[in-house]
């Protein structure tokens, strides 16, 4: 195997995409072309991926190749290198899980009137364009990539468009992306004036004075940071990623929040050289903010969809919380700490892309059995689709941070990495991090906290509608594909030297440093930067935690009562417990509402009802609505007024306008 | 020698995991023990709770029928997590394999996933006290941990270590001084043990049937060696907060060798600390009330802040001194 080879899979895995979106034309006629052929391509293409990606991970080399497409004097370029393999691999793997699982879930919606021609063409665009953002190798190949991405998910959160809250939130969509889009490319520009060319071999070689650098970084930072959905661009994200096909949510926040994430690193990390620690902070306090406001938020929400848009927000936070960290590191010149948090975050990124995957995955079994996303509504669901409830928990574990699944990995990790503090001169820089480690370790509480009460209220009681009474199995396939993903999650949270190993190829080529290789250290435990400081023995703890169990239950088991009966719930003996009395999700959070409500803007009002009796509403509202899109919405719309005026009809004053811009152009460059 | 050596100190840190199961009913009984006696009562033995604990054993287990399958596998997930948390947990002896197996954070986490099950199992049934309880658990837990990571991170910053065995070590070894940031770290750790191991002001171990309760709560639905385990559990997160304070705060006289008359000291002075812990919980217990569960967010966040202010008296005042 070598680099070649490596870029040949994906490159074939781009066909397939491709293959699968023109596959999906033939459905105007039949239907079943999405599930039986245009979903197993997509499944193939995810697995090409992941195989080109991993490759070229492992072997930690780089293969460029000019295709034969672009302007004349402006070929596309493509690069594969560890950076661009690793997120290849994550594309690849969320994708071949949604490719097993889609063929199920699409069936479901067959019957309906929405088109199927759009959900299977614009899903192979949409990983066509992913995958061709992370292999681009010049800013005009990244820019066409980008927009395919943001345009074919824009039609897929349309897909169910009679409802005018998804058209509204496509277009709130539309307009963020290219807000954000216009911001990388003016940050490319930037870089582009310095190296001479849109090549990112002549950027990177360029070298930039420290204010532009910080330009350039500004605008990377925007425009990255809104399609990442960090707090406060990250209005766009709730509404969103919940109303796109559930296997396509799955996507948009495992996946493409990763692409956000993927050009953040290779514009700040690879492009624009010299980093400064002044970036660090700023990234560290976006990073902190999005991940407790995310986690807040998304404790608040009873669609469960909705909720795991919100956690995808405070899961970006704690990527970027890890890339700030390795940001003020390097900045500072420090950097082992530096690579520490960089791997940090890239397992994160690699983590989220799973468990949100698997979570996403699970909410639409839950859709697709039950009709139902509010948790209000749910209950008992382990009992009645029992693969779900059981694959769900690994999600809701690993997502929670828990010993031994993945998130709790790279959670680790990032604590580690914060607390190199003492390593850094400035007394303030010092004080600061510890801050954000308690932010993150607040974070981490309330996820706990958030996915308690959405397994609690969703798989455990009893069923709270109808529907949800005759939730049923869902089908193999859709299985299999949440199976995937939560059995990698407990891979690499029982793995993580491997995985670590694995990542290591990325600083190493992007900064020139990597963790010494003392950092396996013995039998797969982790040991990092120094000898005694940290230890995790993943697979160790794992095998005790797994004996532990056993062994308790073995010597339980053996005892003179081995009985159980089943009875009523006792509930301290007041009336037998019926499906009402049970703690609802809005109950559930309702403490932590009181402590934390006034990030909030929280509505509670009583309704009168015919009846005499009151209904109790209560609604949650985004600041951030208020302090930053309703100022922003209403200057421009004041702007608008005022060019108005220039529109008179009279066509005397439009030629009148065109000279006047012309010699004002011609006194420019003369 | 060197495998002779490693077989005696996996054997030690066998010993040291049983020792926590075995003496932890017993640190209970000495905590009721003392408290009824200030309460002017004679109060039962203390081997009350291991009597508890067999007749929990011997007991039919009754099941609600609205249980699931994660009611039944819940204690023993929170009993084991429990159990291997308190096993890395140095006792009475440092640099036990174990403690290289998990590091402070990873305590933290095991605790979190017993924590996470005892909440689901509150919320399995379907009655309003158990999702009551799971919830304020979550919210206790939420403010708590936080506190407790940065605690330990104060230590973990002064050792360059988040291993235990590092932190005691460096205790050990390092000159006599009096940090400050030590004093915040272990105040907020000691708010955070409290509020943890559901003992007042935070919540009452000793009620049942009240409005205001949160870990008894989430196990009103249990009966039977399944209670019996979550008690249990409960003893040993009790026990191993005790051992965490008293042996990194006042590491003195825990063996750092596996010589039998080391060991033997060792396992004198801890009992010694514990009994005085338990002594201190217990007059605690008697001269406070138990707070409304509106101002436990402020009894927390107080543990948090005090925890914050030795990581940053840490890195502010000594680490450049």
């Amino acid at each position: 195997m070598n680099m070649s080879a490596a870029l040949s899979l994906v490159a074939l895995s781009v066909v397939l995409a491709l293959a699968s979106s023109a596959a999906s034309l033939a459905a105007v006629r039949m239907p079943m072309v999405v599930r039986l052929l245009a979903m197993p391509l997509f499944a193939l293409a995810g697995l090409s991926a992941l195989a080109g990606g991993l490759i070229a991970l492992l072997l930690g080399d780089v293969v460029t190749a000019t295709l034969p497409l672009g302007l004349p004097w402006l070929p596309w370029r493509v690069r594969l290198d560890a950076l661009s393999g690793f997120f290849l691999a994550l594309i690849g793997v969320v994708s071949f899980a949604v490719g097993v699982y889609g063929p199920a879930y699409v069936r479901g919606l067959e019957k309906g009137r929405d088109s199927l021609v759009a959900l299977g063409g614009f899903s192979g665009l949409f990983l066509t364009g992913m995958l061709a953002v992370v292999l681009a190798n010049d800013a005009f190949l990244f820019m066409v990539a980008w927009e395919l991405m943001s345009l074919a998910s824009y039609f897929l959160v349309a897909f169910q468009h009679d409802n005018a809250a998804n058209r509204r939130a496509a277009f709130l969509y539309l307009l963020m992306a290219h807000v954000g889009g216009l911001a990388i490319l003016l940050g490319y520009g930037v870089l582009a004036s310095f190296g001479d060319g849109f090549a990112f071999d002549a950027m990177r070689a360029a070298s930039l004075p420290p204010a532009w650098g910080s330009v350039a970084f500004v605008l990377a930072f925007v425009g990255f940071g809104m399609k990442a959905g960090l707090v406060p661009l990250h209005a766009w994200l709730p509404e969103a990623h919940p109303v796109a096909p559930s296997h396509i949510s799955a996507l948009m926040s495992g996946v493409m929040l990763k692409v956000a994430v993927y050009g953040f690193v290779r514009f700040v990390f690879d492009l624009v050289g010299e980093v400064q620690w002044q970036w660090g902070v700023a990234v560290l306090a976006v990073g902190s903010l999005s991940a407790l406001f995310g986690v807040l938020a998304a404790m608040m929400q009873r669609d469960l969809k909705r909720l795991l848009a919100y956690s995808s927000v405070e899961n970006l936070g704690i990527i970027f919380i890890g890339l700030g960290l390795a940001l003020l590191f390097l900045g500072t010149g420090y950097p082992l700490p530096g690579v520490l948090a960089l791997i940090a975050a890239l397992y994160h990124a690699l983590n989220h892309a799973l468990f949100k995957g698997l979570l996403f995955l699970g909410a639409g079994a839950i859709l697709h059995s039950s009709h139902e996303h509010d948790l209000e509504h749910m209950g008992g669901l382990l009992r009645r689709m029992p693969w779900t409830g059981f694959l769900f928990l690994v999600g809701c574990l690993s997502i929670s941070s828990l010993p031994p699944f993945n998130g709790f990995v790279s959670e680790w990790l990032t604590f580690q990495a914060a607390l190199q503090t003492w390593q850094l001169d400035s007394g303030v820089l010092r004080s600061l991090i510890p801050i954000v480690a308690a932010v993150l370790a607040l974070t981490g509480a309330l996820v706990a906290a958030t996915f308690v009460k959405v397994y609690g209220v969703a798989f455990l009681g009893q069923a709270r509608s109808r529907h949800v009474r005759r939730a049923r199995p869902v089908p193999h396939g859709m299985r299999a594909g949440q199976g995937i993903l939560a059995a990698l999650c407990l891979a690499l949270g029982i793995m993580p030297v491997w995985v670590i190993g694995a990542i290591n190829a990325i600083p190493e080529q992007l900064l020139g440093a990597g963790l010494p290789h003392s950092a396996a250290e013995g039998w797969l435990s982790l040991n990092l930067v120094a000898a005694n400081g940290a230890s995790y023995n993943a697979p160790l703890m794992a095998v005790l935690l797994g004996l532990f169990v056993a062994l308790a239950f073995w010597a339980l088991r053996r005892g003179a009562v081995r009985r159980v009966r089943r009875c009523d719930a006792w509930d301290c003996g007041f009336a037998p417990p019926n499906t009402r009395m049970q703690y609802t999700a809005t109950a559930f959070a309702q403490p932590i509402r009181r402590v934390f409500g006034h990030l909030f803007l929280v509505e509670e009002t009583l309704v009168p009802r015919d009846d005499g009796s009151h209904r109790h509403q209560l609604t949650i509202g985004d600041r951030s609505w208020g302090l930053l899109y309703v100022p922003v919405t209403r200057w421009v719309e004041s702007a608008s007024r005022r060019v108005i005026r220039l529109q008179s009809g009279n066509v005397r004053v439009y030629l009148g306008w065109t000279l006047a811009t012309l010699l004002v152009l011609l006194w420019i460059i003369s | 020698m060197d495998h002779l050596l490693s077989v005696a100190a996996a054997v030690a840190a066998v010993l040291q995991a049983l020792l926590y199961a075995a003496a932890a009913p017993l640190l209970v009984g000495w905590i009721r023990k003392v408290k009824a006696r200030l309460q002017n009562r004679r109060g039962p033995s203390v081997l009350q709770p291991y009597r508890d604990l067999r007749k929990l054993l011997g007991k039919e287990v009754r099941v609600a029928h609205t249980a699931s399958p994660l009611f039944r596998a819940a204690p023993y997930v929170v009993f084991a997590a429990t159990w291997l948390a308190a096993a890395t947990v140095p006792l009475f002896a440092v640099d036990l394999p174990t403690t290289a197996v998990a590091d402070l954070i990873v305590l933290v986490g095991l605790l979190a996933l017993a924590r996470f099950f005892l909440a689901l199992a509150g919320m399995d049934v379907g009655t309003a006290f158990g999702g009551m309880g799971a919830s304020r658990e979550m919210l206790v837990s939420a403010l708590a941990e936080p506190a407790m990571l940065m605690a330990v991170f104060t230590l973990a910053m002064t050792a360059h270590s988040t291993n235990l065995a590092g932190v005691i070590d460096f205790q050990l070894t390092s000159d006599f001084a009096l940090r400050p940031s030590f004093l915040f770290a272990l105040a907020g750790l000691v708010l955070v043990a409290l509020a943890e191991t559901g003992r007042i002001p935070v919540d009452n171990p000793a009620t049942h049937l009240e409005l205001t309760m949160i870990h008894e709560a989430m196990l009103l639905e249990y009966s039977g060696r399944h209670l019996a385990l979550m008690e249990w559990a409960a003893q040993i997160k009790l026990v191993l907060y005790g051992a965490l304070i008293a042996n990194i705060f006042f590491p003195w006289g825990i063996a750092q060798s596996l010589a039998p008359s080391a060991l033997g000291i060792a396992i004198a002075v801890i009992v010694a600390k514990l009994m005085l812990l338990g002594a201190a919980l217990a007059v605690g217990e008697t001269l406070l009330a138990k707070m409304r569960l509106f101002r436990a967010p402020a009894f927390l966040n107080l543990a948090l802040l005090l925890a914050l202010l030795g990581l940053l008296s840490h890195v502010i005042l000594e680490v450049g001194a």
